[in-house]
């Protein structure tokens, strides 16, 4: 569809392109974007047109997640406390998609930091599920999703911490993809959990997908966890599954997974294995420590990596003239949101000496144990098949007050991230008349099989193109 | 021992020779600069930058790791120190913690009782904080400023072994680091900020103060004398020191409790996950083959090689840049006189005007010390030459002149001319005779009597008026 999209533009207006989707954007009632960078997307879309330049985005619109930096445009990852902060840098994919001609039409909105699954924990309020308004669309990345699946973005980047990509391209019937850790640089990401988190796209196919992380892969010697890749993922995209082995881990099917996700989930087994692929039950044994080790981590990071924002340099400034303890306190106590707060506390305490080796350190060997369970599981197979997550996108307001439940939802996401492999989410049907979705996950590096199993599987079905109404 | 003193000592050595700061691109010579002009997203701490290790920072604490006589782990590891603190704009600061780039070496110090080993306990690396500046005193301060061009700086925190059994010796023991590491070539300790000493101190059987942010040799050795008289003072109260850190007050030339161990921070360090170990077990063969020759085996060669006594070998090797001074005044004149000029008279005069060893020309010393070889000036008159060298510069043979410091060298000439006239009758006599060549046998001997010091054609003026004379 990019391609599409490209030579639309090249042979009309990017700016007509571009003003039709903020026009769209303005009349909808979906609540994704937090920001439009309406002035500088629609005068580059003028210079475009005026001399195109040449680039593989080049004058494709895209959104961008609002916990990524955007030098000029406001980034307040979903957060009273950095209201009125402006980056005065590009983060390295910015810059990426800047050198390939893309055009940035807006920040998205998200959960809090990061931390939800529904996009509710916002301080602008959830995003709605284009499919029904009544529902999340996924989160932490839910403004990227709605509005790609809505056609209020034709692409859009987001951040996947413990499943913030995949999620919500799950819950909006639409194509996320996790890259392998370390491979696309994190340099301008405002961290929430810095081990575990990557930059990745969402797009409407696989091919999109492929293009935009094409766009934004590679080293960036700013970022130390920055791995040397060669990237080309768009080659072979439709050389097919024929051969190809896919694991399927017992420990994600059963108790817990809706009927419908784990009908809809076998039914694209089946569709592989017609395609010429073979599969097989594998075991991930630790996977029912994932959830608390992972929220150990995350937590922990985050509070440090949110202890930064103290309203001192940069974003929201309440109270005057106290002392600097009573200030940041106070800064601190109305910047935050209930989520944020409940994660930094238990974050610190995991820390604190005393608990760290009961949490923090058990939780690194979880880890380590989770990372030998894939290993040992792509010594047999290519890639692993599962659901992403083990429901359709539920209510507004049903979970938020049941967090146990909430954080039971990142049962299939988080072990990928403690592992630090690369996983899809694909669109494999309706449950309900919303949408499910398929994980594909791949042994590190092995973006390439991930997107080459993914396109087979699209290109035999259709739900890809299912597209929801407009929503105003 | 009762009353026996223990200290030991937390040394932060900023590593500000390096042309960029720990984990950004900032520059580091922001001294004369002003506030907040060496800062970037990365050291600013912005939202989503990343720290990346300055790999030249690493080989410099390598090298003084080794210096030390540590062992160097096998690769880096960094944490994070968790605190609230304006000079901290992550609200953590990235440092080695658990796990020091360099463990257990030891230097020799010149002890209260001879020569005294001073165990290391570990070196290991960290970011420096900003700089805050009150306006006013700490105390009364209305409003305080943060000036982030050190947030960054790479410090090494070098810390001992509680060795040291007095503040005389605690001074002894940070001369000697400051030698080690202007051999090194990693610092300039002459810049602000550029070593800060913590220091514990306690009196034995009691518990021990820490004395925190002492900057300047001598203001280690008083806020510890102060120390250990007011721990004196409370037990002679019958009272019992408490576990605490204070705050060295150098106006005031005392210290001050800042906190009880009570309210001691939880800095819940965790591995930085954003800087991944780094592999340096092959750089430490090539950095320990690259090591300087150190102070001690610096001054054990001039004792023997230019036999000099061993105060002046300390005295010549203590910096680098006198001791390679020294050096290529000895190639070319006596080395037992030049090691009194410039360690005795040249470094006493240096360090009388604040003035480096850069403000003396080694040929300058050589033309000195030749001078005073020969007798050709006094040593009063070589030490009036060195003053007038510093303070209004010229060649110590002008000045010799323009003082009139020269009389004796004139004198010395003229008493060899008068011998060497008076003994050559014969070639006397030739040249009456109409001999021009004559004279150069007197002349040679004038040469041979003053040993070559005698300008040829002014002792052949002088040969020639004594002749007249006759
Ligand atoms: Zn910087």
């Amino acid at each position: 569809m990019l391609r599409e999209l490209k030579e639309e533009i090249a042979s009309g207006s990017a700016e007509e392109v571009i003003s039709a989707l903020l026009e769209r954007v303005k009349r909808s009632k979906l609540n994704a974007y937090n920001a439009l960078a309406e002035e500088s997307a629609l005068a580059r879309a003028r210079k475009f047109d005026g001399s195109p330049w040449a680039g593989r985005m080049a004058g494709i619109p895209i959104a961008i997640k609002d916990s990524i930096s955007t030098r000029g445009i406001e980034t307040t990852c979903s957060s009273r406390i950095l209201q009125g902060y402006i980056p005065p840098y590009d983060a390295h994919v910015i810059e990426r998609l800047k050198a390939e001609g893309a055009i940035i039409i807006g920040k998205t909105n998200m959960d809090e930091f990061c931390m939800g699954t529904s996009t509710e924990t916002s301080c602008f309020g959830p995003t709605r599920n284009p499919w029904d308004t009544e529902r999340v669309p996924g989160g932490s990345s839910g403004g990227s999703a709605a509005a790609v699946a809505a056609g209020e973005a034709s692409c859009a980047l987001g951040s996947d911490t413990g499943g913030s990509i995949r999620c919500p391209a799950s819950f909006c019937g639409i194509v996320g993809m996790k890259p392998t850790y370390g491979l696309v640089s994190r340099y301008g990401l405002i961290s929430y959990a810095n081990s575990l988190e990557q930059i990745g796209p969402l797009a409407s196919t696989v091919e999109d997908a492929a293009l935009v992380l094409e766009v934004i892969a590679g080293h960036d010697p700013r970022d130390s966890t920055s791995a040397k890749t060669e990237g080309g993922y768009l080659d072979g995209l439709e050389d097919g599954v024929r051969g190809m082995v896919c694991g399927v881990p017992k420990e994600y099917f059963g108790e817990g997974v809706d009927d419908s996700v784990e009908r809809s989930v076998w039914d694209a087994i089946s569709v592989l294995e017609d395609l010429g692929a073979s599969w097989r039950e594998v075991s991930l044994p630790h996977t029912k420590y994932a959830l608390a080790a992972y929220y150990i981590i995350a937590m922990s990071e985050a509070s440090s990596n949110l202890a930064r924002f103290d309203g001192l340099r940069y974003g929201l400034r309440v109270g005057t003239d106290k002392d600097w303890h009573t200030t940041f306190s106070e800064i601190r106590a109305a910047g935050f949101g209930p989520e944020v707060k409940r994660r930094i506390l238990l974050g610190t305490y995991a820390l604190s000496a005393g608990y760290y080796g009961r949490y923090y350190l058990k939780a690194l060997k979880v880890r380590t144990l989770i990372k030998e369970d894939f290993q040992r599981a792509f010594q047999d197979v290519d890639v692993l098949v599962t659901p992403t997550m083990p429901f359709p996108a539920f209510r507004i307001g049903e979970r938020i007050q049941d967090l146990l439940s909430l954080y039971m939802a990142d049962v299939f996401t988080v072990p990928i991230n403690l592992a630090g492999v690369p996983a899809i989410s694909l669109p494999c049907g309706f449950a309900g008349g919303l949408p499910v979705g398929l994980q594909i996950v791949g042994d590190h590096f092995a973006e390439k099989t991930v997107f080459r199993a993914s396109r087979a599987y699209e290109d035999a079905t259709p739900h890809h193109a299912a597209r929801p109404q407009e929503v105003i | 021992m009762e009353g026996e003193v223990i200290i030991g000592l937390e040394v932060h050595v900023q590593l500000n020779k390096l042309n960029s700061k720990l984990f950004c691109g900032c520059s580091t010579d922001y001294h004369d600069d002003d506030p907040n002009t060496h800062t970037c997203p990365v050291c600013l701490g912005l939202p989503g930058t990343l720290p990346v290790i300055n790999k030249k920072a690493v080989e410099y604490a390598i090298r003084v790791a080794l210096a030390l006589n540590c062992v160097v782990q096998e690769e880096t590891l960094f944490y994070r120190k968790n605190y609230y603190y304006p000079d901290l704009p992550k609200a953590f600061q990235i440092t080695q913690y658990d796990y020091p780039l360099g463990l257990g070496g030891h230097i020799l110090i010149k002890g209260e009782d001879g020569e005294r080993v001073v165990r290391i306990n570990r070196v290991h690396m960290e970011e420096d904080p900003g700089r805050l500046v009150h306006a006013g005193t700490i105390d009364r301060a209305k409003y305080t400023m943060v000036d982030y061009n050190r947030c960054g700086m790479a410090l090494l925190e070098v810390v001992t072994e509680p060795d040291l059994r007095s503040p005389k010796e605690a001074r002894a023991f940070l001369d000697k680091l400051r030698s080690i590491l202007d051999y090194l070539d990693v610092f300039d300790g002459d810049l602000e900020g550029a070593m800060r000493v913590d220091s514990n101190l306690s009196l034995a059987g009691g518990d021990r103060a820490e004395v925190k942010n002492i900057s300047g040799h001598k203001g280690v050795e008083k806020a510890l004398n102060y120390e250990i008289t007011r721990q004196k003072n409370v037990r002679r109260r019958g009272m019992k020191v408490v576990l605490e850190t204070r705050h060295y007050d150098e106006l005031r030339g005392v210290t001050v409790s800042m906190r009880t161990k009570e309210e001691a921070h939880d800095y819940r360090y965790f591995p930085e996950p954003d800087l991944v170990p780094m592999r340096i077990a092959d750089w430490v063969p090539r950095v320990q083959e690259e090591l300087p020759e150190l102070p001690d085996a610096k001054r054990d060669r001039f004792r023997t090689q230019y036999g000099i006594t061993d105060d002046h070998a300390k005295s010549l090797t203590s910096e680098i840049k006198v001791a390679n001074f020294y050096e290529r005044v000895a190639g070319k004149a006596p080395p037992k006189l030049a090691a009194v000029w410039v360690a005795d008279v040249l470094k006493g005069e240096l360090n009388y005007r604040d003035l480096s060893i850069e403000n003396f020309h080694e040929d300058q010393m050589v033309e000195i010390l030749k001078m005073l070889e020969r007798e050709a000036i006094t040593e009063k008159g070589a030490v009036e030459v060195v003053r007038q060298i510093l303070d209004e510069g010229g060649s110590p043979a002008e000045i010799v002149k323009a003082m009139g410091l020269g009389k004796a060298e004139d004198d010395a000439v003229r008493v060899a001319v008068r011998a060497a006239v008076a003994e050559c009758g014969p070639a006397v006599e030739d040249y009456r005779g109409g001999n021009e060549k004559a004279i150069n046998f007197i002349v040679g001997q004038v040469m041979k009597k003053t040993r070559g010091r005698a300008d040829p054609g002014e002792a052949n003026r002088l040969v020639k008026e004594a002749i007249e004379e006759l």
